[in-house]
């Protein structure tokens, strides 16, 4: 199909109907619709899988099952096709993406967990499993990507595939993916950003026409970008000495190049906790850096993801998220453990990092 | 039938091992559309190259202002012609999901059909904000796609300095844990600030997100702007059948170490069954004949912790409504910041509990709209002005359940003191 510049709009403009969220009524599976509001409990009777019970006695059962997120409509109807043969028509999305089927009966939870295994979607992501990665839009459709997003998930998709459909690890483990430091895809247990590591390389030529100066020197966090005239135009500086390679100029002011194929490099973050489940949510802390952006499978990334993640499911009690573990174990032995340098740029100091650092004599030897 | 597809050594990778592929899912697509041939193309070169080639731009609908995340391609020949014209504009429209995010099968093959016609066919369920993006459009497309969708009854979401698209949970619909109606609140809230998600025109975004308990599945205090978050006031309920179910199958290893052991504060005791207390903040159920569990709910935090691991033994009590929390974002510009409490907690139950958390939103918004610098998010705002003074802006009382101690310096002006003293006492004399 040919989607070239088609005809000029039509004359009459339609006016846009305002209507907000729709209402979920009409596209709840009927047992959910018949019992909102009045669950009892739930337990899960396999991975993958799980098993509400109502007041009124009724009981569903939940199949969970992971998706690429970014879908083409045959994987999208091939979806409907399964949830029209077991599930009454009817699907949710949880927040990571993952594809849920509902039935009100047992017998055809196996059938469908093979109907969608045949199908090449993995049915997992409950309980403590690792569930798929909360991520951004990257090179496919972002217009300030350091790397992309969706091959960074199915690369390490394919490599935690076993864990997702498992229920092995100490507790749930979310992951999130962000193709720049703004970290869209959000705070999870582990987390892979990129890092920049140098100023941003400025295109002189470009920045009067595109950028609206006054807005870029007031959005540097460190106040290191001033006006000046450069070859003639008017243009923008960095002081190199503070600037701390953020990117938070170059949405503003694209010619504030940031990304760089060698220089941008990738970083983990564990220890973010969304639930307020045992201590408080928790913000997710950088415990490795300088990891190359190797597309097309990033296998470094990879590599040291899983050596966190197994030490984590081999040390963690039941029930302790990675930040949890990592309370107990102390972080001179979360860094031995995984054999992760701690370097000087893991100490903390921007504002309020002081309570970052030890003020006691609490030292595990 | 497309034009011949270009080489992709990278992308092709990209389709072994086990996880659905989206690049599998795009050479379909490719087969007969050349939109998405040359889209690989680009791609491929972005992989190569380790370089993002879009640019954004304006692109929007009849009468909205925002919505449409407009996407042209930089990537050009050296006489300035698109490498890959036929993905030279790839934009993508944001529509609001249903809370809960549920769909029946029909309504999604129309997003299939409406898309195929207009757009490239690739649809992610969903975006970090819960949009459903319908990625891929020329200019031309983006208005005949939206009035499709909008025909259908779906409406686009929020993008820029706009009041965004929201989440809630699955809720009510299928979780034992929801302590209000989510998707009614989602839905009202959010219906009530139209004007303000498609007509960018605030200092920067404001997000609300809304979870039925403090797991907090949507993350709403560390990623919206107004975090409104299920708990309750009574005690918590037990079943004694199911509790004696689990520890049959659990034991007491099990209830000593994961449960009591993880009691943030240290509330949740087991005792024999003789030296349980009774009173009325006491919830307690036992487990076998010899021992029960006994919480002292004016300790609980409502964590969810123990009724997580004992679900439906435990559960939440019936007073139930939300707790609000006001700030949360991420890193820039000042560092990622949580939530801070502002109302530790209102009912939710009716049209009217519902009607005040919106005259909250909206007078939080209102305030921002004026108060907030420009870029700046409404927890940065905060932080500038303090809380106390964003609380008074908001004719909300001060309570200890916002903080996590009073302050630790001296550096205050306190002259005032008498007077908000008296202000305290007159209020409880009223009350």
């Amino acid at each position: 199909m040919n989607q070239a510049v088609q005809a000029a709009a039509p004359a009459q403009k339609r006016k846009p109907k305002e209507t907000g969220v729709p209402d979920n009524k009409k596209y709840l599976h009927p047992m959910l619709a018949k019992n909102y509001g009045n669950w009892k409990y739930h337990d899960r009777p396999r991975p993958g899988v799980l098993h509400h019970v109502a007041h009124s006695g009724d009981e569903v059962w939940t199949v969970r099952a992971g998706t690429q997120r970014q879908m083409d409509i045959f994987t999208i109807r091939k979806l409907c096709d399964i949830a029209d043969t077991f599930a009454e028509g009817r699907v949710r999305f949880t927040i990571r993406s993952n594809i849920e089927y509902i039935v009100a009966d047992e017998k055809k939870v196996a059938p469908l967990i093979a109907e969608l295994e045949k199908n090449g979607f993995p049915v997992g992501g409950t309980g403590n499993s690792i569930t798929m990665i909360a991520h951004t839009q990257g090179w496919l459709h972002c217009d300030i990507p350091g790397t992309d997003a969706s091959g960074v998930v199915k690369a390490l998709m394919d490599e935690l595939y076993d864990e997702f459909r498992r229920e092995e690890m100490p507790n749930r483990v979310h992951l999130s993916t962000s193709c720049c430091e703004i970290n869209c895809g959000g705070q999870a247990d582990l987390a892979v950003i990129i890092q920049h590591t140098k100023p941003p390389i400025i295109n002189h030529d470009l920045v009067a026409n595109v950028c609206e100066r006054p807005a870029v020197v007031a959005r540097c966090p460190v106040a290191a970008i001033r006006p000046a005239m450069v070859n003639g135009k008017p243009s923008l500086e960095i002081d190199e000495s503070k600037c701390m390679c953020c990117g938070a100029c170059y949405p503003p002011c694209p010619p504030m190049q940031i990304n760089d194929p060698e220089n941008s490099k990738l970083a983990i973050w564990v220890g973010g906790k969304n639930s307020n489940a045992r201590g408080k949510p928790t913000f997710m802390k950088m415990v490795a850096s300088g990891l190359p952006n190797n597309a097309p499978r990033w296998p470094e990334v990879a590599e040291v993801v899983k050596r966190i993640l197994t030490v984590y499911k081999e040390d963690a009690r039941p029930w302790e998220r990675l930040a949890d573990w990592i309370d107990r174990i102390g972080w001179p032995r979360f860094f031995e453990k995984t054999g992760l340098p701690f370097t000087k740029y893991l100490i903390d100091d921007w504002r309020g990092s002081r309570t970052n650092l030890n003020a006691s004599t609490h030292i595990r030897f | 039938m497309a034009k011949k597809p270009h080489d992709t050594p990278n992308l092709d990778q990209l389709e072994s091992g086990p996880w659905p592929s989206f690049v599998t899912g795009l050479k379909e697509l490719a087969k007969d559309r050349d939109y998405v041939v040359d889209l690989l193309g680009q791609l491929e070169e972005s992989y190569k190259t380790k370089k993002g080639y879009w640019k954004g731009g304006t692109v929007g609908v009849f009468g909205y202002g925002g919505g449409v995340i407009p996407r042209f391609t930089e990537l050009k020949n050296e006489d300035g012609t698109p490498k890959f014209k036929d993905a030279a504009e790839f934009h993508t429209l944001r529509i609001m999901p249903p809370a809960g995010m549920h769909y029946d099968t029909a309504t999604l093959r129309q997003f299939c059909d409406i898309w195929e016609k207009h757009g490239s066919g690739l649809i992610a369920f969903h975006g970090q904000s819960g949009d459903i993006m319908f990625q891929g459009a020329t200019t031309d497309n983006v208005q005949k796609a939206f009035d499709e969708l909008n025909e259908m009854g779906f409406d686009m979401g929020g993008a820029g300095p706009a009041v965004r698209t929201s989440m809630s949970c699955v809720g009510a619909a299928r979780c034992e844990q929801s302590c209000y109606d989510e998707a009614s609140a989602h839905r009202s809230v959010l219906n009530t600030f139209l004007d303000d998600i498609h007509r960018p025109s605030l200092p920067y975004k404001f997000k609300f997100k809304f979870s039925g308990c403090p797991n907090d599945c949507m993350n709403a205090i560390q990623r919206s702007d107004m975090a409104v978050i299920g708990t309750w006031r009574d005690n918590i309920r037990t079943d004694e059948a199911l509790a004696k179910k689990w520890f049959a199958k659990h034991g007491m290893d099990e209830l000593v170490n994961d449960i009591v052991a993880r009691c943030p504060t240290k509330t949740f005791q087991i005792k024999e069954i003789g030296k349980i207390k009774k009173g009325e903040h006491i919830s307690s159920v036992a487990v076998n004949e010899t021992h029960a569990i006994e919480i002292n709910n004016q300790d609980c935090v409502r964590c969810m912790h123990c009724i997580n691991v004992m679900t439906g033994a435990l559960a939440p009590g019936q007073d139930r409504g939300a707790t609000v929390l006001v700030g949360g974002k991420s890193h820039l510009k000042i560092g990622g910041l949580m939530g801070t409490v502002v109302i530790p907690f209102m009912k939710l139950d009716t049209e009217e509990d519902r009607e005040k958390l919106i005259d909250f939103g909206q007078r939080t918004i209102d305030f921002f709209a004026e108060n907030a610098l420009e870029h700046e998010r409404t927890g940065e705002m905060i932080e500038r002005i303090g809380l106390a003074n964003f609380l008074d802006a908001m004719e909300l009382d001060v309570d200890p359940a916002m903080i996590n101690s009073p302050r630790m310096n001296p550096y205050v002006r306190t002259d005032g003191w008498e007077e908000e003293v008296a202000k305290i006492n007159a209020k409880k004399q009223v009350a």
